[in-house]
């Protein structure tokens, strides 16, 4: 009997391996083709390098959160993706007034400041509120149910939007102040994704400061660790889970700022698939480990943006572009399937869950 | 009574501070609503004609709801702290209500909140002004309080009769729209019968006073005295014998049978429309339950296995795409359909074997959005149609029976036109039926057994010498089935099938059938299907909130009642097992309900 079964696994293995390198002969052999057939300059190549470092370090934002969230509660805070909309989407119209009224111009700095505060002050309720009315009823409930109620308050929390503010987009404004590129070496980096970039890095130091060096950040680790012995210790475990999506909902609102300035549009289902790949992201990092979510992030932005001309068109594939979001999906579905653990990640997906 | 002065007065206070506390989320929620442009939308039309909108009604509804829980959390038995429970919520979420009238008058919200129009603004104060109109929300908002908490207050004798007539109310006056419709709608011989009866019901904008008078106090009073029999028979030992049972049984089942076959003729064409759709959700319902009811493994991209179904069959009919070879007989290319699906199911199974929970959702819901974007990319154009999708889709004729011609052409006297427009009803209706049947017998046989282990424990299922790959793998493939079975259905039904009509929407919307109703339960999710796609087509005014509903649906069913609305008595064990060891009861007998 165990041989038996012992048998069928290994046939599973058997196809596993063949799909994992099926896919691997198809992006070597892609990439080769379009390096061999020279279709891109390097500038070009560059180009997508730092748009994809831009966009990674905004998929790193929001992976914090899923990663945070998971590390302390073991669950996916599905509705994740609409803490990472409600801000930029709230945040829009006072861009808009600011921007109407010439002061965004004006004082860059100030009016850029105060979006990002907004923003992520409205992600930082909807985060609290979130896990107030529907996580924190159903901590001991079966695993199940909380996934589902995530699901649900995601959907609730996209129509609630819309109803708010309408089904259409909206369009962040055009800032002149950043609409130049700086050249760095062979890098010719457009002044947005100087800001993405370097507001990305300063708000990931500073979650990594809060985490290591202050007392909520050790009790944070603490209950990661071991919910009961935490509170015995003394730590409040309401008090830091709820910490913790306050946390995360800053970072998610900060990114989707960040995001709103490099893509310019905000409706209500924005956050669906930004937040499918910082969770990608997240995986990919190992989900529940800091550093590997923000490496995660970067590693699928580049993929993301570099993907598609390298190794798709390669393969002689029309209009590649069309299926960025599928290559963050199958990676998504290859690492859960080959390294469920992530590329830093210690936790196995079968383990915990 | 004979409480003590300071129970009676901690009472009171626990009442004041229940009250204050539901007031403050009533208010918000009464605010959500109002923002969410609910009241204009519902404020078309009057649940009472020229007395009470349907708009107001929503609002008088959430007050209620909050007063009744500000009740219940007060948990008195004192009439005062009752009384100011109720009476405090509701003032406080009216006044809330004012806050949003008031600096709506000052201040332009409408550049923000679309729904928040001077519209808005006269409808809640009823156009009396702000200093008038203001102080009817609070007035309505505390009548509702006190309503509820009278309602708490009188015997339950009283109080059953009494809430069912004024939910009849509700119902009749949120449905009049279809109901209207329907009448005029149904064969001639019965619209003679409900012509006289919907035109006593319903005058001008709403219910006629005398209409919802007369149903009221119809329902109120048939409740009333069947309670009183129902309590009667309690006390007399009278049951039907075995044999008498099963003849009643019997003719229940063939009176739903005859039902089901009548339905469509009975309501109408836009009826039938609206149950192929629940057919089509009870189909896709019954498959997911069987992955995540059954198995409880939670996928959340069933919409491929639906789009796999619907393409397959479409690539096979369709002339289109100008292929050599194209199955001109939908019947022929069902089975493709249904193998095409059945062959991703296990494609989708082998990779998860291993992942448990959220990681399998997310890899489910991944494959879904591939699927759903191969479908679309220019990659596969011109096998699929690309963004332009597939058109031209065979129909599933029988014979003389043709599909959405109506017509039938008989042999010896050639094409004759009829009246007839349901035979996708038919269709659904058939394939629900095989899809019940299968359900049904597969839960409680070996392989379903097998499936509830792996959902309660998987370890221990597999230490009791469950196969884990098969079973798996089968839970996978019986789901998918059905999904492309739906999927190929509704391929023939529209006749033309676009990428965009396979979004991640189709996989929550089935998923919230089978939650609402109850995961493992199979007249459950028939009630779910009903209640969450035919419902909201009643009215029409439901459908631009379908959404927000179905997520508030989803939260508040896993808050409060997790087994659905109709639960598997297993499932319901499950759920509630800490609270009835806690409580010390004796579990309940599996077979009970």
């Amino acid at each position: 009997m165990i041989k038996f079964r012992g048998r069928r696994l290994e046939l599973t293995d058997f196809m596993m391996f063949f799909i994992g390198s099926a896919i691997v002969i198809l992006v070597v052999g892609g990439s080769a083709s379009t390096l061999a057939a020279g279709k891109y300059t390097a500038r070009q190549w560059t180009d997508l390098i730092v748009y994809g470092i831009a966009l990674g370090s905004i998929y790193a934002l929001i992976a914090l959160g899923y990663t945070l969230v998971y590390g302390i509660l073991r669950m996916i805070n599905f509705a994740h993706s609409e803490v990472f909309m409600a801000g930029p989407f709230t945040a829009y119209f006072l861009a808009d007034a600011l921007g109407k009224s010439g002061f965004l111009d004006r004082y860059l700095v100030v009016s850029l400041i105060s979006i990002l505060l907004l923003s992520m002050a409205v992600s930082m309720t909807v985060a609290v509120l979130l896990e107030r009315i529907a996580y924190r009823p159903l901590r001991f409930a079966p695993r199940l149910v909380p996934l589902i109620t995530a699901v649900g308050a995601s959907f609730f929390l996209q129509y609630f939007f819309r109803g708010l503010y309408g089904p259409n987009i909206k369009v962040y404004p055009e800032i002149e102040a950043l609409k130049g590129s700086v050249g760095i070496g062979v890098f010719n980096i457009t002044n947005i994704q100087i800001v993405v970039i370097l507001a990305a890095a300063l708000m990931m130091a500073g979650q990594t400061l809060f985490i290591q060096r202050t007392r909520v950040g050790k009790a944070m680790r603490a209950v990661s660790e071991d919910k009961q012995v935490a509170a015995l210790m003394g730590i409040n475990v309401d008090r830091i889970i709820m910490y913790t999506f306050l946390i995360g909902g800053a970072l998610a609102g900060a990114a989707g700022v960040l995001y709103a300035l490099m893509f310019k549009q905000v409706y209500y289902i924005m956050g669906f698939i930004p937040s499918i790949k910082a969770f990608t992201a997240a995986v990919l990092g190992g989900i529940g480990n800091v550093p590997g979510a923000m490496l995660g992030g970067l590693f699928l932005g580049l993929a993301e943006s570099v993907g598609p001309n390298l190794f798709l068109d390669g393969l002689g594939i029309p209009a590649p572009y069309q299926l960025k979001d599928a290559i963050s999906f199958t990676l998504l579905v290859l690492v859960l399937i080959f390294r469920p653990s992530g590329i830093l990640g210690e936790r196995l997906a079968e383990a915990k869950s | 009574m004979q409480t003590s002065l300071a129970s009676n007065k901690s009472s009171l206070r626990a009442g004041l501070e229940s009250g204050l506390r539901f007031g403050l989320i009533g208010g918000l929620v009464a605010i959500s609503i109002a923002l969410q442009g609910m009241i204009q939308t519902f404020s078309v039309r009057d649940i009472l004609s020229g007395i009470l909108s349907m708009g107001q009604s929503v609002l008088l509804l959430a007050y209620f709801a909050m007063a009744y829980l500000a009740i219940r959390r007060a948990n008195a038995s004192e009439p005062s702290s009752v009384l100011a429970a109720g009476a405090l919520s509701g003032l406080i979420a009216g006044l809330m209500l004012d806050l949003l009238i008031w600096v709506g008058g000052f201040v332009e919200l409408g550049s923000v909140f679309i729904n928040a129009t001077p519209q808005l603004y006269d409808l809640l104060t009823f156009n009396r002004g702000l200093a008038v109109g203001s102080l009817i929300q609070p007035l309505l908002a505390v009548g509702a309080g006190l309503f509820a908490a009278v309602m708490q207050l009188i015997p339950p004798r009283v109080r059953q009769p009494l809430s069912v007539g004024l939910a009849t109310i509700l119902a009749l006056g949120f449905f009049q729209d279809w109901m209207i419709r329907t009448v005029d709608n149904t064969p001639a011989t019965i619209r003679l019968l409900l012509r006289p009866v919907s035109k006593v019901l319903y005058a001008g904008n709403g219910m006629s006073l005398a209409g919802a008078g007369v149903a009221f106090l119809l329902v109120a009073g048939l409740n009333y005295l069947s309670g009183r029999r129902r309590r009667a028979a309690a006390n007399a030992t009278s049951k039907l014998s075995p044999a008498r049972a099963r003849a009643w049984r019997t003719a229940g089942i063939a009176g739903i049978i005859l039902l089901l076959l009548l339905l469509p003729i009975l309501l109408g064409i836009e009826n039938s429309e609206i149950l192929d759709n629940v057919g089509m959700f009870l189909i896709m319902g019954l498959g997911l339950n069987i992955v995540v009811g059954f198995a409880g493994l939670l996928d959340l991209g069933y919409v491929a296995f639906f789009a796999i179904g619907a393409y397959t069959v479409g690539v096979l009919t369709s002339p289109e795409l100008g292929r050599a070879v194209i199955i001109q007989n939908w019947w022929v290319a069902l089975p493709f359909g249904l193998i095409a699906a059945v062959f991703a199911g296990v494609l989708l199974g082998v990779p998860v074997l291993r992942m448990r929970g959220d990681y399998l959702a997310i890899v489910t819901l991944g494959f879904g959005e591939i699927i759903r974007l191969l479908a679309g990319s220019d990659l596969l154009k011109s096998y699929l149609g690309g963004a332009q999708g597939t058109r031209v889709i065979a129909r599933p004729d029988i014979g003389p029976i043709q599909f959405g011609l109506h017509q039938i052409n008989l042999p010896l006297l050639g094409a004759v036109r009829l009246q007839f427009q349901h035979e996708f009803y038919y269709l659904f209706l058939a394939g629900c039926v095989l899809t019940i049947f299968i359900a049904t017998r597969l839960k409680n046989s070996r392989l379903g057994r097998a499936w509830m282990a792996l959902r309660e424990d998987e370890d221990v299922a597999q230490a009791m010498g469950i196969n884990l790959v098969a079973t798996k793998l089968l839970a996978f493939s019986t789901g998918a089935f059905f999904g492309g079975l739906a999927g190929a259905i509704y391929a023939s039904k529209l006749g033309s099938i676009f990428p965009s009509s396979f979004n991640f929407l189709i996989s929550i919307n089935v998923l919230a059938v089978i939650i609402v109703g109850g995961m493992g339960s199979i007249p459950g999710v028939v009630v779910g299907a009903l209640a969450l796609v035919g419902l909201p087509e009643l009215t029409r005014e439901f459908a631009e909130f379908r959404y927000l509903l179905y997520g508030a649906a989803l939260v508040m069913m896993m808050l409060t009642r997790p087994e659905g609305l109709w639960p598997e008595a297993r499932r319901k064990l499950e759920l509630h097992e800490e609270e009835l060891l806690s409580e010390g009861t004796p579990a309940p007998v599996l077979a009970e309900s």
